[in-house]
């Protein structure tokens, strides 16, 4: 993938609309705005949605549903919703956010006996989910390291991109999946992080690869992090999945506690969006590891210094439901079983595809299936193959073979894997 | 109370962020010196732990170029006022709405929509890129009519914004992408964050004449003069009503001449309409300006919020609309909006968005709501009425202090130039922005005469 070049961007831009200003007064000022290129998975779920077939799956589904497809508000969710209604006033937050919420985050990530938080070393701000601390961050490397390039996997998240081109970033990418074997390209890897300048900035998924499924093994994280640290890169972690990847926080959060421990200052975008199911409220944060309390104090200046002409200050009721859900033991307890519960039904769903497909005699290799973490499956289906299972058997996913697990459950799991059997069997 | 802290952190003047003269793309914080401490470990801690690294550590941080943000000078204000220890102290630097006890104020339409939101057990998936369906709809109605033609027209495109902020910030994208170098012309004085956000956008901007310090009023005359002068085409910055933070608006006569001159020299009006209902009481009257120009078939940008009017103010509910010409350039206009915000943050928050749609969706919940705004409307008029009493009835000057009574909204011009807003915090314990605006959210009738006494003895005693 090319260096997007923001300049070229700016002066494609500023071709196309080159008349803008030249038109007369009954000339409309936006008859020049193109439309904006569709999304393909919004596409995915229109076309599901518009299929009237009753056998019809979604597995192009961003979210977490239940064993009978329909989405979760977890218990523990409802209850913090109950406490908190009517005894808050909607005032303003601080353009940092929930101090409270903050607290919780940065106990979750780096663990409540954390040197970092007991130094006041962090500068955290609440977010908008992780979308939003994504673009925080790349807003504050832009105006600070403007002469650094973030390196992205190949593939990530397709609003990474966005994210840092919006923001001004160049973008160069890093070697990750590898479609031979379904699992990580480890020595592309290692190479590309080898081979950048110094200094460069990192995105890595610090667990459940979205969309690959695909994590580095323990052992591969600390090679990662060594060769991170020999060549002075700044890692910045999105956390998407912790807890809801294994069902265990403490584990999914392992990479990050790798990199603390070889002294790495990390950067880290987290979001509450699928562990606890708050979606749409929108709670996420970003933390920024300094060296000092007074670098901490300077650095989180600047981050809201950067969201105050973005939204002001980020919106309150996620950040009261996170704050009271980690804040009150119970409330934890009940989450901690409720997100395992979430955590392990996917992975109960891909050993059953797994088995299914085993069971009906498919000879390819699918233990890339159960490796893979997470809540996305990159199958490795071709584009054709997606084509006809959703031509032929009405399931539905992105062309490029990613199956969302949550979209599968006991109902449907034994369909998708005899479709999947039928479009990759040959003759 | 900790409270006010909270509540000033927005919609305040930041008068170290102003900027005079005119001003192109992002003001960048350089340190160039940076470059030369780049090298292996330069993210790493001197605290390393574990294995060693064959690298030789070099333990300068990224970081430590970073210098402090200005602080912000609302947050200021408040924060001197929390650590006051004066029984009279009073804080009208606050950006919320106050009850006459001086408390924070839950509308009870609020707490009704909260109620059947838990009552439904509704989900918490995401919202589309562009926000709620039903708060969209809800929203572009409440702002035009509902009979407008341009929304029976479908020529309206509205995504969901976070707050006044989010929307204006989308707004001014969306000018940087499609309409580069397009010049946005701000009212002076205006909303401290409205610079921010250009700012940041890479928009540039200059400002046109708006406060006559001598009227304390409206400088008419220099307005129109200075649209008149703009480059054809430019973008214009306007309060749909109670300006912040002046509170002084044009009249209907003038708006219209205002109309006509951004017609005249094809410029494009983007609205700031923070304070719809709460201003006057009247949602229709509040709304006068953005229909009046619709009516005479222009294109405007409007940026929404429900933070005052429905006090909704952290749950950061708002939206950006922009009335097109066809409804084609509006489909156009509104992929591109969504385009924009979806790096930003991805999807807007689903909570606020809910009790805006139960409330101005549903009747009974729609007329209370009208009558709760024109309750905290009322309250400030009556604080307005009763500070401009107190003055007139104290000042044996002759000075003629009508404009209190002639603002609108929230906020007050007092005239009062930076020495003399000095004498009212360090001699009567009156915390409020050194340009000399009050918040009538913070004062309370029983407040007044006291107030009164503040303001007579810095304007006549302090230079």
């Amino acid at each position: 993938m090319a260096i997007r070049n923001s300049l070229t961007g700016q002066f494609l831009r500023r071709s196309s609309v080159a008349g803008a200003r030249l038109m007369s007064s009954s000339s409309s000022w936006f008859r020049s705005i193109e439309p904006a290129p569709k999304d393909p998975i919004l596409g995915v779920t229109e076309a599901f949605l518009a299929d009237q077939s009753p056998n019809k799956v979604n597995v192009g589904v961003g979210a977490y549903r239940d064993d009978h497809g329909k989405p979760v508000v977890l218990e523990c969710v409802r209850e913090a919703e109950r406490r908190v209604a009517g005894s808050q006033f909607m005032e303003y937050l601080p353009m940092g956010g929930s101090i409270k919420m903050i607290e919780e985050s940065l106990k979750l990530a780096f663990g409540d006996n954390s040197e970092f938080i007991k130094d006041k070393r962090i500068a955290a701000v609440q977010a908008l989910s992780g979308t939003g601390a994504c673009r925080l961050f790349a807003a504050f490397q832009q105006r600070f390291h403007p002469n650094t390039q973030i390196y992205i996997p190949v593939p990530t998240w397709a609003n990474h991109h966005n994210i840092w081109r919006d923001a001004g970033v160049p973008m160069k990418t890093f070697r990750y999946y590898h479609p031979e074997s379904r699992g990580l390209d480890f020595s592309g890897l290692m190479d590309d992080i080898k081979n950048a300048p110094d200094g460069s900035f990192f995105l890595l998924h610090a667990c459940a690869h979205n969309p690959t499924g695909v994590d580095p093994s323990e052992e591969q994280w600390r090679e990662i992090s060594s060769q991170i640290k020999a060549k002075g890169h700044f890692p910045f972690f999105d956390m998407a999945y912790q807890g809801f990847a294994s069902g265990d926080p403490e584990r999914d959060a392992k990479a990050i506690k790798i990199f603390l421990e070889d002294g790495h200052l990390i950067g880290l975008a987290q979001s509450y969006a699928k562990n606890m199911g708050l979606y749409g409220q929108r709670a996420g944060s970003l933390s920024v590891l300094c060296e000092d309390e007074k670098q901490a104090v300077a650095v989180k200046s600047q981050l809201q210094l950067i969201a105050r002409p973005m939204y002001s200050n980020p919106p309150l009721h996620g950040a009261l439901i996170v704050s009271t859900v980690l804040g009150d033991p119970d409330l934890k307890k009940l989450w901690l079983k409720e997100v395992k519960v979430m955590a392990d039904r996917i992975i109960g769903m891909r050993t059953t595809l797994r088995e299914n497909l085993e069971k009906k005699g498919s000879t390819l290799p699918w233990q890339h299936i159960t490796n893979q973490i997470g809540m996305f499956c990159y199958s490795g289906l071709t584009p054709e193959q997606v084509d006809r299972m959703t031509n032929e058997f009405h399931i539905y996913m992105t062309r490029n073979g990613r199956i969302s697990m949550a979209g599968l459950n006991t109902g449907n799991v034994g369909y998708v894997a005899d479709a999947i059997h039928e479009v990759t069997k040959s003759f | 109370m900790a409270s006010s802290v909270l509540s000033a952190a927005s919609h305040s003047v930041s008068p170290s962020c102003s900027l005079s003269t005119t001003h192109k793309g992002k003001p960048m914080i350089r340190d160039n010196t940076l470059g030369f401490h780049r090298g292996p470990n330069s993210f790493s801690s001197s605290r390393s732990r574990g294995r060693i690294s064959m690298a030789v550590a070099v333990n300068v941080s990224r970081f430590e170029g970073i210098p402090m943000a200005p602080p912000d000078p609302i947050l200021g204000v408040s924060e001197a006022f929390k650590v006051d220890n004066s029984d009279v102290k009073l804080n009208l630097g606050v950006g919320a709405y106050r009850t006459e006890e001086l408390q924070p104020y839950v509308l009870n339409v609020v707490k009704k929509a909260e109620n059947l939101m838990l009552e439904r057990g509704d989900n918490k998936e995401y919202l589309p890129i562009e926000g709620s369906a039903a708060f969209n709809k809800a929203t572009a109605e409440l702002l035009l009519g509902a009979d407008n033609p341009a929304i029976k027209q479908q020529r309206v495109a509205t995504v969901q914004g976070l707050s006044g902020t989010g929307s204006l910030r989308l707004g001014a994208a969306l000018i940087e992408r499609y309409f580069p170098g397009a010049k946005v012309l701000i009212s002076a004085p205006t909303w401290g964050n409205h610079k921010n956000i250009f700012n940041d956008a890479s928009v540039p901007w200059s400002e046109y004449r708006y406060y006559d310090p001598k009227t304390v009023g409206l400088d008419f005359e220099g307005m129109i003069e200075d649209i008149k002068s703009a480059p054809e085409g430019s973008f214009i910055l306007l309060h749909g009503c109670a300006h912040n933070p002046t509170g002084i608006d044009p009249t209907p006569e003038q708006w219209e001449k205002i109309a006509d001159v951004i017609q005249e020299k094809n410029h494009i009006p983007f609205f700031d309409v923070a304070y719809q209902g709460f201003a006057s009481g009247s949602l229709d009257e509040d709304a006068a300006s953005v229909r009046l120009f619709v009516a005479r078939g222009m294109e405007v940008l409007v940026a929404q919020s429900y933070s005052k009017n429905l006090g909704l103010y952290a749950e950061r509910i708002g939206a950006i609309n922009v009335v097109s010409s066809s409804p084609e350039s509006a489909a156009r206009v509104k992929s591109q909006l969504k385009r924009i915000a979806r790096p930003m943050y991805s999807n807007p928050p689903v909570h606020g968005a809910r009790i805006v749609a139960d409330v101005v969706g549903n009747p009974v919940l729609f007329n209370e709501w009208k009558a709760e705004m024109e309750m905290m409307a009322g309250r400030i008029k009556n604080v307005r009425q009763q500070l401009y009493d107190s003055i007139t009835s104290k000042d044996k000057s002759g000075k003629d202090w009508s404009f209190i009574l002639k603002q609108i909204g929230m906020f007050s011009f007092t005239g009062l130039n930076t020495n003399q807003s000095d004498n009212m915090t360090n001699k009567w314990h009156v915390y409020m922005t050194k340009d000399g605006r009050i918040s009538l959210a913070g004062l309370s009738l029983a407040k007044c005469e006291y107030l009164a006494d503040a303001i007579i003895d810095s304007y006549h005693n302090v230079s």
